[in-house]
């Protein structure tokens, strides 16, 4: 993105290509939205009608198939919030992005910094840390699962070694969410990394001259006068994107325990999943869909809140 | 870092702390490849080692390729990921050419469009798109995988972000030539931009070679599956008798990325490092 940003600062510097080209332009009149009918009668099948009707159908009692629906007002929300199970997923998709999230944010930022603190082999560490965000989720989900084994696996196996009995970690009630959580973790902090290291590439290095000056000898006093006030955009960004990122979980879940046992590992989008595409109770379904909606809602207002606070720093 | 002793100390302590992260990054490849390099009696075996005594990887690859079809549903993920990338680019370009650089009426509206277009996860779609494909009669075709993601906003942002920084100059000589404003685009404008093209094509094909929501929706012919959903089936299949395949079935689905990823490291990272803008 580096080279991106080069080229485009390059091409901004002449402001003299900027002015609107006039000539001719009755020419052009019809011919622009020649150009964006494909892509907004697309955004309007696939994107803004689908949003419409998602919101429109939480209201009905359709269900795939069947001849006809009917509008039954707040129906399927009255059943939902009777649902002990809805409830469950709603507290486990909080307890799995208030763990993921600050486990990724952290682990991220940590593996940052030290890639940053020397000049050896930064490429190398930046690639190691960077191939699980690459790797087919679904392919290393099912390599989790027999890391996990608890017979046969490596994470129990290390820890017979010292004297530990693991538990039987996905099969478990008591460990199957945090055993998903693990894996969020271990899939989402390399991408996280990227991010703020592009966050600390942008720290001008005289700063950290002057900071010195001005006494702060140490590092940790450096990383408190300097690093972490200019990274706070980057932070609040990046904390952001993988609370959106952990509120869709849904792949591992699927796969590994299929929100058990008992519902201990059951999230939102895998019970919109199980009714919408299961049972094919798309009114249902939709209403569920509408509950995540304002989950994502919430965390995109905070984005835009924090943004504007960040734009007035700059 | 002030004087010398003392970096070469933190210096130490830095490759310790990252080797230590970098070996649990890696632990998970690492067993993949010794369970797939494993005969059954030592997968199967409560002792711990990460080197086979006997080496099967080779019996394991032949097994896992003759009970599921894996080149077929490798060839099926290249089918999908490289037609909707070209999809994306036929519909996104032109529509990010017009908001760039020509003047009508509703432009800001299009715009303020595909900025909110940016906010809705793949998810709160789901059912409604599901519906629309069941209506057309499409689903469980390449078709129902490709269709939904042929608009790309992300795309369209990203192109005219990048369009926007082309001189104007440009696209009024290529005018001069009498080139059509539909021949600018793609003989002026793409040109230009094969960099961010590059960027978001790495970003798409990546996003849907991974993604394993939509076809598992979609999807019921076992030739038509993808390999996220091969590598699910297979697992469910084989009910935890045969690791050794299914490691090595793993293996084969996730390296066409990794060994594009290691090729082209740089281009990849800011690939998915738009992940974060969108």
């Amino acid at each position: 993105m580096s080279d991106n940003a080069a080229a485009i600062g390059g091409i901004i510097a002449h402001p003299a290509a900027r002015k609107e080209a006039t000539p001719r332009r009755s020419r052009v009149s019809l011919t622009p939205y020649g150009l964006v009918a494909p892509a907004l009668t697309l955004m309007a099948m696939m994107l803004f009608g689908p949003l419409i009707g998602v919101i429109a159908l939480s209201f009905t009692d359709y269900q795939l198939g069947a001849p006809s629906l009917s509008w039954i007002g707040l129906g399927n929300y009255h059943e939902m919030f009777a649902d002990r199970v809805f409830w469950i997923a709603v507290r486990n998709t909080l307890v799995y992005v208030g763990i993921v999230v600050p486990g990724a944010v952290t682990a991220g930022l940590l593996v940052a910094l030290l890639i940053q603190s020397g000049t050896s082999l930064r490429g190398l560490y930046r690639t190691i840390y960077f191939l699980p965000v690459m790797a087919t989720l679904i392919a290393m989900a099912v390599v989790w699962e027999f890391m996990l084994h608890p017979q046969f696996g490596l994470v129990n196996g290390l820890l017979r070694e010292v004297g530990i009995a693991g538990p039987s970690w996905l099969q478990d009630r008591g460990t199957a969410l945090y055993a998903l959580c693990a894996i969020g973790i271990w899939q989402a902090a390399g991408f996280n990394m990227i991010l703020f290291l592009a966050g600390l590439v942008s720290i001008p290095k005289q700063l950290y001259e002057a900071a010195e000056m001005d006494g702060a000898s140490s590092a940790v006093a450096r990383f408190r006068l300097v690093t972490w006030p200019l990274l706070r955009p980057v932070t609040t960004f990046v904390v952001v994107i993988s609370g959106i990122r952990s509120f869709q979980v849904f792949d591992t879940v699927h796969v590994l325990t299929k929100g058990g046992p008992s519902k201990s590992s059951e999230v939102l989008i895998h019970t919109m999943y199980t009714e919408g595409f299961e049972f094919f109770r798309s009114g249902y379904g939709a209403a569920l869909t509408v509950v995540f909606l304002g989950f994502i809602l919430i965390l995109t207002l905070v984005k835009a809140r924090l943004a504007d606070r960040g734009a007035q720093y700059a | 870092m002030t004087t010398s002793s003392n970096f070469s100390l933190w210096s130490v302590a830095r490759h310790v702390l990252l080797i230590a992260g970098a070996i649990a990054m890696l632990l998970p490849f690492i067993w993949m490849i010794s369970t797939a390099s494993k005969p059954p009696s030592e997968i199967f075996s409560s002792e711990l080692h990460l080197i086979p005594r006997q080496f099967a990887l080779w019996d394991n690859l032949q097994t896992a390729f003759a009970k599921a079809n894996l080149w077929r549903f490798l060839l099926n993920g290249v089918i999908v990921t490289v037609s909707i990338f070209v999809l994306q680019v036929l519909v996104a370009l032109p529509a990010a050419y017009a908001l760039a650089k020509l003047r009508f009426i509703g432009r800001n509206a299009l715009f303020a469009l595909v900025l909110f277009g940016l906010l809705i996860p793949p998810q709160a779609t789901a059912i409604p798109v599901f519906l629309l494909l069941h209506k057309l009669g499409i689903l469980d075709s390449y078709a129902a995988m490709v269709l939904p993601f042929t608009i790309s906003v992300f795309g369209i942002f990203l192109m005219r972000q990048f369009f926007r920084n082309v001189p104007d100059d440009l696209v009024d000589a290529a005018r001069m030539d009498g080139i059509s404003e539909f021949g600018i685009v793609w003989r002026v404008m793409l040109p230009a931009a094969i960099p961010a093209v590059t960027a978001f094509g790495i970003f798409s094909v990546v996003a849907h070679w991974n993604d394993y929501f939509w076809p598992l929706i979609v999807l019921n012919s076992e030739h038509l599956r993808t390999p996220p959903l091969a590598v699910a089936h297979f697992r469910n299949a084989e009910a935890g008798t045969n690791y050794g395949a299914l490691m090595a079935a793993a293996m084969v689905i996730i390296a066409p990325l990794l060994v594009a990823f290691l090729l082209a490291q740089r281009r990849f990272v800011e690939g998915i490092a738009l992940t974060g803008i969108k």
